[in-house]
């Protein structure tokens, strides 16, 4: 930015653009930059392929055994897509309707000094690592939970999602989501706040001249105009939560197949955390096995990625995230 | 992965610091020979010794052997030691391939591993196969009231495959008289992770009951609905965390929890180190291996009085013959260290294992002197 303003008195008076040496090489170096990242993710794929065919093209008695039963690769590695669906989409659950909530109380109901200081705490709460998360919700969150599971096995028992037994310990699929969902709300929160504050004072305010209480104001203007940001922030957050490792590996008690489940001891693991866990001990075919799983989850990834830009796209001339 | 990672970094720090310090007293270094193992022999010139070697596996030894590293720079000052516990297949895949110097796994070289490896050394009765690691398992367990607990063989599989599922369950209460147990739902913790510790407690439930327990022997835990946790550690933790809770870890990392005594031929036993040693001295030689292979079917049915079968025994690699003659000459002194009652005594103090016994220790000898003289013992 600076280097621009050292020479101005040049390029003003021309009428047509000079490529001076450092132009040239900013746009090389920036052209290079964006080929780097498509061949980088190029190289990442066709190594994840690579890998992952010896597994893939193996005899299903050769693969390691999955969790809940059966043979071959399909078997294995269904168990651990759903408990990545299933754990992402619940956090995503929880913390989407609360990352819009405080980021509406930080763009628009909270007194200016306040809201400064909300924002850069949300933005700092962003970059704390996910095993810190984890280790919280071991040691503490895991336990808190016991009881209210206990409660839930025993007066809700008749929906599936609370049939138990409940965990004596706690380390549920239920905790693991909330983990998650704690992990996701700052991320989710902070694009959804930087839309919310874009939206065009002139609606707000053409709004509220009509009539238009707060929250109603909010409903008309805010929510419409921020609903793409908060759609690719929660995308956001759920490619986060479909990858995280860590705090899923330490915080999961991770024994057992496809159960809808949540407060009991059984639960499948994701594709992330059944990586962390089995890789060190692993060698040969199932080192192949544990990276075709890891091709999987990219291409989920990917697929969840290019939804999102879709909606995006087809509500872009309503809205602000552009 | 990044654990791993992390760890060993800290430990080639951790290498290079003593080493360093090693170093400074390399003049004094004369000295120390006088403490050089018993049996040594050959590695009696310790301080003359230089080079490097490494060794990769079982991250069951990881303690022990930052213990040994530790203690065996202050013998031989001149070598460096690495090792990096990056889990015992990928020890026994990597010694095999010749991209490390020495090996530890949880597991004795299968057939197949165990010829491949003769190749990578060089001929017949060239590999070095001698269990250096001997940890008992314990039976730990947290539940309100219960100071004191008996488990028979068939009671345990019956609480490790659910089929005993509550704490006052007849099978519990026949082997505790007098112990008030409690109507509770027995939440058993095993490891989420693959693990030596985890197949070697199967092994012995396969061996001990195996109309119970009819899964087939594994790393990975097979039975689905308990609890699980990641590492040693976790499991712990988890047995710490909930009433009602049962697993099985090293018996050297339980901490404050309390240790079931297992049946064992009529006795309860709890798990100490001359237990654990027992059992391997009643155990079998796998046949049709060189001398230098000190592979054993262990005894887990044992009825001998004393010995506790739950034992996780961890073995070392390493060749007659290198290419580089050095490298032979400091695996050899590292293995003569590691055998001697100085590095049994600090892999006891630092990684709570058992010391190998007096017989045990005279046994391998021969094995170990054989390490890098090319076969001629």
């Amino acid at each position: 930015m600076n280097t621009s303003t050292a020479a101005p008195k040049t390029t003003t008076s021309a009428t047509r653009p000079i490529r001076r040496p450092g132009d040239r090489i900013f746009a090389g170096a920036a052209a290079g930059a964006g080929v780097l990242i498509l061949v980088i993710l190029a190289g990442v794929a066709v190594f994840l392929l690579v890998q992952a065919y010896p597994a893939l093209v193996a005899a299903p008695e050769e693969l390691p055994t999955p969790s809940a039963g059966g043979e071959g690769f399909v078997a294995y590695v269904w168990p651990l897509l759903f408990g990545t669906l299933l754990s992402a989409t619940l956090a995503l659950l929880v913390a989407t309707p609360l990352a819009v909530c405080v980021a509406l109380f930080i763009s628009h109901y909270a007194p200016r000094k306040l809201s400064q200081g909300l924002g850069y705490l949300v933005d700092l709460l962003a970059a704390v690592p996910s095993i810190i998360f984890g280790l919280w919700g071991l040691a503490v969150l895991a336990p808190l939970t016991v009881p209210p599971t206990r409660w839930l096995e025993d007066n809700l028992g008749f929906i599936p999602l609370f049939a138990g037994p409940a965990s004596a310990i706690g380390r549920t699929m239920l905790v693991a989501a909330l983990v998650l969902a704690v992990m996701i709300l700052p991320i989710v929160t902070a694009v959804a706040r930087e839309v919310f504050l874009q939206t065009p004072l002139l609606h707000q305010e053409a709004a509220l001249a009509l009539g238009a209480t707060r929250w109603e104001m909010v409903q008309l203007a805010v929510l419409p105009f921020g609903r793409s940001g908060i759609i690719s922030g929660a995308m956001l957050g759920l490619g986060r939560a479909l990858g995280e490792t860590m705090a899923i590996t330490i915080v999961l008690s991770v024994s057992g197949g496809v159960t809808f489940n949540l407060i009991s001891d059984g639960n499948p693991a994701t594709i992330a955390a059944n990586i962390a866990l089995e890789f060190p001990e692993s060698t040969g075919l199932d080192v192949n096995t544990l990276i075709a799983t890891g091709l999987v989850l990219f291409a989920v990834t990917l697929i969840v990625n290019l939804l999102a830009r879709y909606v995006i796209n087809r509500r872009r001339d309503f809205s602000g995230a552009n | 992965m990044k654990i791993v990672q992390h760890g060993s970094r800290a430990r080639i720090a951790a290498v290079g610091l003593a080493t360093t310090g090693a170093l400074l007293l390399a003049g004094c270094g004369a000295a120390n020979e006088s403490s050089a193992p018993p049996g040594g022999g050959s590695a009696g010139g310790g301080g003359e010794l230089a080079g490097q070697i490494a060794g990769a596996g079982s991250s069951a030894q990881g303690a022990a052997m930052q213990a040994w590293i530790a203690g065996f720079t202050e013998v031989a000052p001149g070598v460096t030691v690495a090792y990096d516990p990056i889990g015992s297949g990928g020890g026994r895949e990597q010694f095999i391939a010749g991209g490390s110097d020495f090996g530890g796994t949880d597991a004795y070289l299968d057939e197949e591993e165990y010829a491949a490896a003769l190749e990578r050394c060089g001929g017949e009765d060239s590999v070095v196969e001698v269990p250096l690691y001997i940890s008992p398992i314990a039976i730990a367990y947290n539940l309100e009231g219960v100071e004191q607990l008996n488990l028979s063989p068939q009671a345990l599989a019956g609480i490790f495959t659910q089929q005993i599922t509550n704490w006052n369950d007849p099978a519990i209460a026949a082997t505790n008289p007098g112990v008030e147990l409690p109507d509770l739902p027995i939440t058993p913790v095993n490891r989420s992770d693959e693990s030596g510790t985890t197949e070697n407690f199967q092994e012995y439930l396969a061996a001990v009951a195996p109309d119970v327990w009819t899964y087939e022997v594994s790393g990975n835990w097979p039975i689905p609905g308990g609890a699980a946790a990641q590492g040693t550690s976790g499991v712990v933790g988890a047995i710490g965390a909930g009433n009602g809770t049962i697993g099985y870890a090293d018996a050297s990392q339980v901490g404050d929890l309390r240790v079931a005594s297992i049946g064992v031929g009529g006795e309860f036993v709890q798990p100490t180190p001359e237990a654990a040693s027992t059992v391997v001295q009643n155990s079998t030689r796998v046949e049709g291996r060189g001398s230098h292979s000190f592979a054993y079917d262990l005894a887990r049915d044992t009825t001998e009085s004393g010995a506790y079968p739950i034992v996780l025994v961890s073995y070392n690699l390493a060749c007659t013959t290198y290419d580089d003659p050095a490298v032979g000459e400091a695996v050899r002194a590292f293995f003569t260290y590691v055998a001697s009652d100085a590095g049994q005594q600090v892999a006891a103090e630092n990684a709570g294992s058992a010391p190998l016994s007096d017989e045990l220790q005279e046994m391998f000898q021969p094995a170990i002197d054989a390490i890098g003289t090319g076969g001629a013992s």
